[in-house]
């Protein structure tokens, strides 16, 4: 048996004729934080739906703990362990932090067929939670809504954590947030994984993933350009990459052309 | 010395108040749905004291009387508003009380099934209706406003057609005959705590008939309704799992389903609530009237909508109370009742009606506001 926690072998994924993912291939152990890199359009919603178990894939084997599985659905990935959270975080503005933190899961009291959901239990654990993080919920009653956005990131994190998340699928935490909101959010996750979690960081940004990453694998039109250890790269080598480095060096020649004959 | 300890509890206050100022308990209860209902119906109170206080409208049985219309238009505010924070409307209220109606009228009177049977026959049919209106809604994905809308017309077109069908007319009188020795009707009939009304009329504490009898003779049976569905809401909305499920729904469709909130379910359920509590309605008023008729129920559902935004309801979902629904059924039916004791002319009522709606939207949009606004 392998080290590692969770493995995604040669994950191939079609629809129709287009090839969304192409021989995707990433290796995560406990306490790992592995990045996705990619432009837009390179796969990363469809590989983040894979993982979730919305899209089965159309090749490619996933090895959990040394064992294959197959996800029917969302929910078998999460019965296991993979827990995602998506950029929308699955938060309801209106609803208080306590709310929202055991919506759907809530803890429950009292005799059966009468069973009450337990507030007092609930507020408690979501201050508790939140307080873990750095994140002073003053009033767990208070809504969602008084939040900041790196705060509600964080909640969304911690909820997954807190419902057993083994391997944690973040799909882009940081891009709605500005410099210091991300930065707080990014140590939440170096945190998390601290902690023997893996965790799966979907981005854009290179820049947030850099200092945090272990690994980093670059998506580009549906196939992995390759993982490497931080060790192994560059940021500057990582950002052309993702950007597709050609395309980008040809847009410089290109650009120093016109500056050469405006002049 | 002194300046150390200024310079430490300084430090505390910096770490209290750092992200928010200390909020006071008038704050928090600002912050509840209900409270521009609860408001607006002491203010009402309020003003008919004054305007109609020698009037008799305060007498127990005046006091009955807008108890009675209040309670009727909260039985179906109290579904409506459940289904709004559930994220969506039902417009087919009002043809179903009507539809409901002639489900117990026609097989009691025609068929001559026992009443009890017709009133099981016309909450299954009820249970019908609401799972159909849920099951297109949360299927096709379709506007709740459009498909309970074409509800509304087939219900009330079906109700009609079929009673002239198979009477020949639009009424069906004659129910109040079968309500004695019923095992089901007096649940829906009956006046509670009589003795009480008796014993107040025997101190000469209440006004009495010439016979010696109480004018007012129990609680009617729409307000023990009423209060019993108010508490059985608010429990469900604030203290079980079904209550957080339904702000859920509203609040965030996708967002809940994706943390395993059966959204789907949880909307029909609401659907089926609001055709029941639409029966609840027509049983208590057809059993009353002894008559059913094709018309009943019209505008209602507009009605509860209104009751239910007054409530504190957003249009949007997610956010309102059931209390706060029957706190604006109060306040309509207060006032339609409270307008016959003044000078006013009752054709008022309407334009009332609309502004309290429209002064209750303009205040329920700046508290979401609040509530939602980011530091």
């Amino acid at each position: 048996m392998s080290n590692y926690l969770v493995q995604f072998n040669n994950i191939s994924k079609f629809f129709g004729k287009v090839i969304a993912l192409k021989n995707v291939t990433m290796k995560l152990r406990k306490g790992e934080i592995m990045c996705l890199l990619g432009d837009n359009g390179a796969g990363k919603s469809t590989l983040i739906k894979t993982l979730a178990g919305v899209h089965r894939p159309d090749e490619g084997e996933i090895i959990f703990e040394g064992e294959k599985i197959i996800f029917d659905s969302p929910k078998d990935a999460l019965d296991i362990g993979i827990a995602t959270v998506y950029q929308d975080l699955a938060l309801v503005p209106l609803m208080s932090v306590t709310r929202n933190f055991f919506m759907g899961r809530e803890p429950l009291k009292g005799p059966p067929f009468l069973k009450t959901f337990d507030i007092e239990k609930a507020n408690k654990i979501a201050a508790e939670r939140m307080g873990q993080i750095g994140i002073d919920v003053r009033d767990p009653s208070q809504a969602v809504g008084t939040m900041s956005g790196g705060e509600r990131q964080c909640l969304a994190i911690s909820r997954a954590i807190y419902f057993g998340a083994k391997v944690l699928v973040l799909d882009e935490p940081t891009s709605a947030l500005g410099v210091h909101q991300a930065s707080v959010v990014l140590k939440y996750i170096v945190k998390a994984a601290s902690q023997g979690l893996a965790v799966i960081l979907i981005t854009h940004n290179v820049h947030h993933a850099y200092p945090v990453g272990n690994s980093f694998t670059v998506l580009n039109r549906g196939r992995s350009l390759g993982t490497y250890e931080k060790k192994d790269i560059s940021r500057e080598k990582l950002l052309s990459m993702m950007a597709g480095g050609e395309e980008l060096d040809k847009l410089e020649v290109e650009l120093k052309e016109m500056n050469r004959i405006s002049s | 010395m002194s300046t150390k300890s200024k310079s430490i509890k300084s430090k505390t206050d910096f770490n209290q108040d750092e992200r928010l100022k200390k909020i006071s308990n008038l704050k928090i209860l600002l912050n509840r749905p209900e409270l521009g209902a609860l408001g607006g119906a002491i203010l009402v109170f309020i003003f008919f004291g004054i305007v109609a206080g020698d009037t008799g409208m305060f007498s127990a049985y005046g006091i009955l009387n807008f108890l009675d219309v209040s309670a009727n238009l909260g039985i179906i505010a109290i579904a409506a508003a459940m289904l709004m924070i559930g994220g969506e409307f039902d417009l087919s209220i009002g043809s179903m009380i009507g539809f409901a109606g002639i489900c117990i009228a026609i097989p009691a009177i025609y068929w001559g099934w026992p009443l009890w049977m017709s009133i099981v026959f016309a909450f299954s049919m009820a249970v019908l209706v609401g799972y159909f209106n849920g099951i297109l809604v949360v299927k096709t994905g379709l506007p709740s406003f459009i498909v309970t809308l074409a509800m509304l017309f087939i219900l009330r077109g079906a109700t009609l057609a079929l009673t002239r069908l198979i009477t020949g007319r639009t009424q069906v009188p004659g129910l109040r005959v079968l309500i004695e020795n019923d095992p089901i009707a007096w649940i829906f009939a009956t006046d509670s705590f009589k003795w009480v009304f008796t014993w107040l009329g025997s101190m000469n504490l209440i006004a009495l008939r010439t016979d010696g009898t109480p004018l007012a003779t129990g609680i009617p049976p729409s307000v023990i309704w009423f209060i019993a569905l108010a508490i059985l809401t608010t429990w469900i909305l604030m203290k079980t799992r079904y209550g957080n499920w339904i702000f859920a729904s509203g609040g965030d469709k996708n967002g809940a389903n994706n943390v395993g909130v059966p959204v789907g379910r949880v909307k029909i359920s609401l659907f089926i609530g609001t055709a029941v509590a639409a029966t609840i309605f027509a049983t208590i008023q057809v059993l009353d009237a002894g008559s059913a008729d094709t018309m009943r129920g019209t505008l209602k559902e507009l009605e509860a909508i209104a009751a239910a935004v007054v409530g504190g309801c957003l249009l949007t979902g997610g956010y309102g109370s059931a209390i706060g629904a029957a706190f604006g059924a109060i306040i309509f039916g207060t006032v339609s009742m409270g307008i016959f004791y003044t000078d006013v002319d009752t054709d008022w009522f309407k334009v009332f009606l609309g502004a309290m709606m429209l002064i209750a939207v303009i205040f329920n949009n700046y508290i979401r506001r609040k509530v939602t606004e980011s530091k």
